[in-house]
Order: structure tokens, then sequence, then C-alpha cells
């Protein structure tokens, strides 16, 4: 079992749900709560990571932030170097691929709180930011809460991307997914097996969890 | 239950149209994929469609001696490029490719032990060569040859991923016997095949590379770059085979195309991209 791959797996999927959480919650809550007539566009944009193959994030990742573009020149000269080969690359891969998993559930969050109780926040003379943080959030965690752990999840699982951009380097760039891959090539059936396995079990926990910590589920455990 | 907190199968009827599509994407496009062949008349085609599965080092050569086989003999050919390991794993799982070339003739050969093609049938076709690539706007002199790769100023070299690519572990054998690998390894990334790892390069994210002179004599990068050949006392020497799977749907049209390959036009072309060609041909 390489666990050097899995400690990177896991550092870039808890990186990519704390990264999401943050920029998550307030995309959530202009696109829940804005009247722009152009909002339909955004949400185009929120959603495409759903629909777009990984391999053209890869691509303009790798040839768009390559050295011999403008953004991947400007990137070099703020920061030293380019961005694929590194964590960092993988990060804004990652964050970016899995924006509409942390985000859609959020909105669905958002949206099943009753709009009397925020206008009646807002009446009460709470500031609009008190009003999220006392009215909106605790209504809506189950929501935010399956956001940020289907961003990690969909991160650990995340292969096409990283196998673009990455180049493979152990302890930096060759995550879970790309370790199995390897030993497939390999012909190393056992520890391919192993990691497979793991990461099989890992996912239906997870499932598990969001699924076992929705309010229906507990009401069934409590009637029983 | 009050309805006014959200649950999971609501986020999730929401997203079901999403969901729906892809699973029904999903079957249709296979069963499209698999009535195609049937679709089409066997009388317009002498020997049908041979599927060949080619390493990618054979990618450009292997795009011409294709096209100039379907004019010789009327053969519809369907080529598939990619990594050689995963070709075998393919191969051993049921894929349907009618002649698998591969850069390491070490995969025939287990095709063979395995019962999954008849024995003693793996051709070698070529020997592959290394060579060491920079970008034409590189200031590295590769003429200093792979020492060159110890300059502090190379960030990223690329190389195959030497677990499974054969030009991988070759380049791997040429550095370590240049005294050079300790000093390059920190700062190696990893192709997972030979066209993924010249793309590294020719894109500028790496620095330098470790290439097929193959590729590098392709029209993708012909002009593109310099290169330094790695003398062929460095590593051993990259013995490419060819094999026609037990699983071949036609196995008629996968013999003519390996009896195309032995023609004089076909070797030809594959020393025009820097291949060197066995004599007998025998394995």
């Amino acid at each position: 079992m390489n666990w050097q791959a899995i400690a990177l797996s896991l550092k870039l999927a808890i990186s990519v749900a704390g990264i999401l959480l943050a920029v998550g919650l307030p995309i959530a809550y202009w696109l829940t709560f804005s009247r722009w007539r152009w909002k339909f566009l955004v949400e185009a944009v929120v959603a495409l990571p759903l629909v777009l193959p990984p391999t053209v994030l890869g691509y303009y990742i790798l040839v768009g932030l390559g050295p011999r573009n403008l953004p991947g020149k400007i990137w070099e000269s703020w920061f030293g170097h380019t961005l694929p080969f590194t964590f960092g690359g993988l990060l804004v891969g990652s964050v970016l691929y899995s924006l509409p998993f942390a985000v859609q559930p959020i909105i669905a969050g958002f949206e099943t709180v009753d709009r009397r109780l925020i206008e009646a926040s807002w009446t009460l003379g709470a500031s609009r930011l008190r009003t999220f943080f006392r009215v909106i959030l605790p209504l809506s965690a189950t929501g935010v809460v399956a956001g940020t752990v289907l961003s990690f999840a969909h991160t650990i699982g995340e292969f096409g991307v990283v196998l673009m951009v990455g180049g493979n380097i152990p302890g930096v760039t060759r995550t879970v997914s790309i370790d199995i891959y390897d030993q497939a090539l390999a012909g190393n059936y056992s520890a391919a097996n192993q990691t497979a396995l793991l990461l099989l079990l890992f996912s239906f926990l997870v499932l598990s969890i969001i699924y076992g910590t929705n309010r229906r589920a507990l009401g069934l455990w409590r009637k029983a | 239950m009050s309805e006014g907190r959200p649950n999971v199968n609501w986020i999730l009827k929401r997203c079901f149209p999403v969901f729906a599509a892809l699973a029904l994407a999903v079957p249709f496009s296979c069963a499209r994929a698999a009535a195609r062949p049937a679709a089409s008349p066997a009388g317009q085609e002498p020997c049908g469609t041979v599927t060949v599965a080619a390493a990618s080092d054979l990618s450009y050569a292997m795009n011409e001696i294709a096209a100039n086989f379907g004019k010789a003999t009327g053969c519809a050919v369907r080529l598939s490029t990619g990594s050689s390991g995963n070709f075998l794993v393919q191969i051993e799982n049921g894929a349907p490719f009618d002649v698998f070339f591969s850069a390491d003739i070490a995969y025939p050969k287990k095709l063979e032990a395995e019962g999954l093609a008849a024995p003693g049938s793996t051709y070698l076709y070529a020997v592959g060569k290394i060579v060491l690539w920079v970008r034409n706007d590189s200031r590295l002199d590769v003429g200093k040859g792979l020492a060159l790769l110890r300059d502090p100023s190379i960030r990223k070299i690329a190389i195959a991923n030497p677990e499974h690519a054969p030009y991988g572990r070759a380049a791997v054998q040429a550095l370590r016997n240049a005294g050079v690998y300790d000093a390059v390894k920190g700062r190696l990334v990893l192709g997972e095949n030979i066209s993924q790892t010249a793309q590294f390069v020719e894109s500028g994210d790496a620095d330098a590379g470790v290439l097929a002179l193959s590729l590098v004599l392709s029209p993708a990068l012909q002009g593109k770059g310099r290169s330094w050949n790695i003398p062929e006392n460095l590593y051993a020497p990259i013995r490419q085979g060819a094999v026609i799977p037990r699983g071949s749907r036609n196995p008629q049209g996968a013999r003519k195309f390996l009896d195309y390959m032995k023609t004089p036009a076909a070797a030809r072309l594959l020393q025009r991209y820097g291949f060197v060609l066995p004599a007998g041909g025998k394995s």
C-alpha cells in the first residue's frame, strides 16, 4: 500500500474542501439570492465542470498556464514557477473541477430556508452578515456539510486532471488514483487490489455518512 | 419532519437530470459503437476492419503505414495508440484488438506465455532509440549530452514512467549509466507514455526530456527543437514486438497487416522515423 500517495490525496482533498467551503459559501449565497437577470450565465459557468471532460481542464492548465502563453508567463513571474507538475497545479485544477460539487448542495440548502425568517431577522435589525451566520447557515447546515464532504470525496477520486498536469511525481503529484493506475499498468494486481479496495470502502463510508446524517434517516432510528 | 430543512435526497433530485442524462448516454454510445462493424457490408471491404493497438512511439509512423496499407489492400484500419502497458492489461482483459504493436517485446511474449497469443508468434518489428531533446527557444546546449542535465537551471526533466513504459525504463538506465541519475531524480516528471512525455517538453512545461527518436523525427516535433542521440551502450536495446492476440476478431486481416509491416515500403518508412530494423525479424 502506497501510504505516501494516500497521504498526498488526503492533503489535496482537505485543502480543496477547505478552499471550496470558503469560496463556495459566498458564491452560493449570491446565486441563491441575487435577482440579476444574467445570473443564469454564472450558474452555467459554476456547473460547467459537471459536464466538461477533465481533459479539457487539464489541457488548459497544461498549455494555457504553461510557460509559452501569457497567463503562464504572468503566473511564473509572480510565483517563480509554472503550475503544471506542482501541488499548486493540482490544487487549482481540483478546486475548479469540484466547484459544482460544493456549490450546488449549498445552494440547495440555502433555497430551503424560509424567506420570512430571513426578512424577520433583517427587520429586527440584524445585519446581512449576522443574518447569514445566525439564521441562514444554521438552517442549511446539512447542505453545507454535504457540499464540503462531496468536494472532499470527489477530489480523492479525481484522475483525469491529475494524469494530465501532474507528471506523476512521488509525494508531490502521485495521488492514490494515479497510483492504482500505475500498479494496474505495471501488472501489480495485488497492490492495485489493496488500494482499490481501500478507496471503495472509503467512498462507501463517505456516502453512508452523508445519507445517514440527513434528518429523515436519523428520524427512522429514533422511531425504532 | 419539517420541509424547511434541506436534505440529500432533495439535492440529488436537483441534479437528477444530469445524472440521468449521463446514465443514458453511456449505454447508448456503447451500443452504437458495437453496432458499427456489423453495419458495414463485408463485400466492400475485402478483409474487413483491422483494429490495431500501437505503442505511442509509433503514433506518426503507424498513421502513414496504416494509410498505405489501406490503399494497397483495401482494408480499413482502426488505429489506437497509447501506452504498451495499458494495451497489455486491456488485451489480458479481453480488449478486441486484432494486432498489438508493443514498444517492449516482453509484453507480447507475456501474452504468449499466458496463452493469449500463439506460442512463438511474436514478431520483432523494430528497435527504438532514445534522444535527449530541448525546445528551440531553450538556452541549453544539448551537445553536452546527459551531463547537461546537472545544470541547476533545469527544473523539470520529462521521461516516460519507467514502471510501465519501455522508453522510460531505457531513460532511467541511460541516466544511471551516465552517472547523473542521483543528480536529476528529484526533477523528473513522468509521462504516462512517450507521447505525453514529448508533449510535456514541447509545451515548455518541462525544460528537457528523454524522448523516442521516432517522435522527435515526426511532423509534430521536427524543427521545433534540438536533440542529442543517447549512445546505445548506455541502455538496453528497446526491442519492439508485435503479436496477434487470440481474441482477435479478424485474424486474417491482422495477418495481412503484419505481412505488410515486413514489406520494403513499410521498412523504409520505419527507418525514416529512426527505427532500426532487425535483420531476420525473428525474435
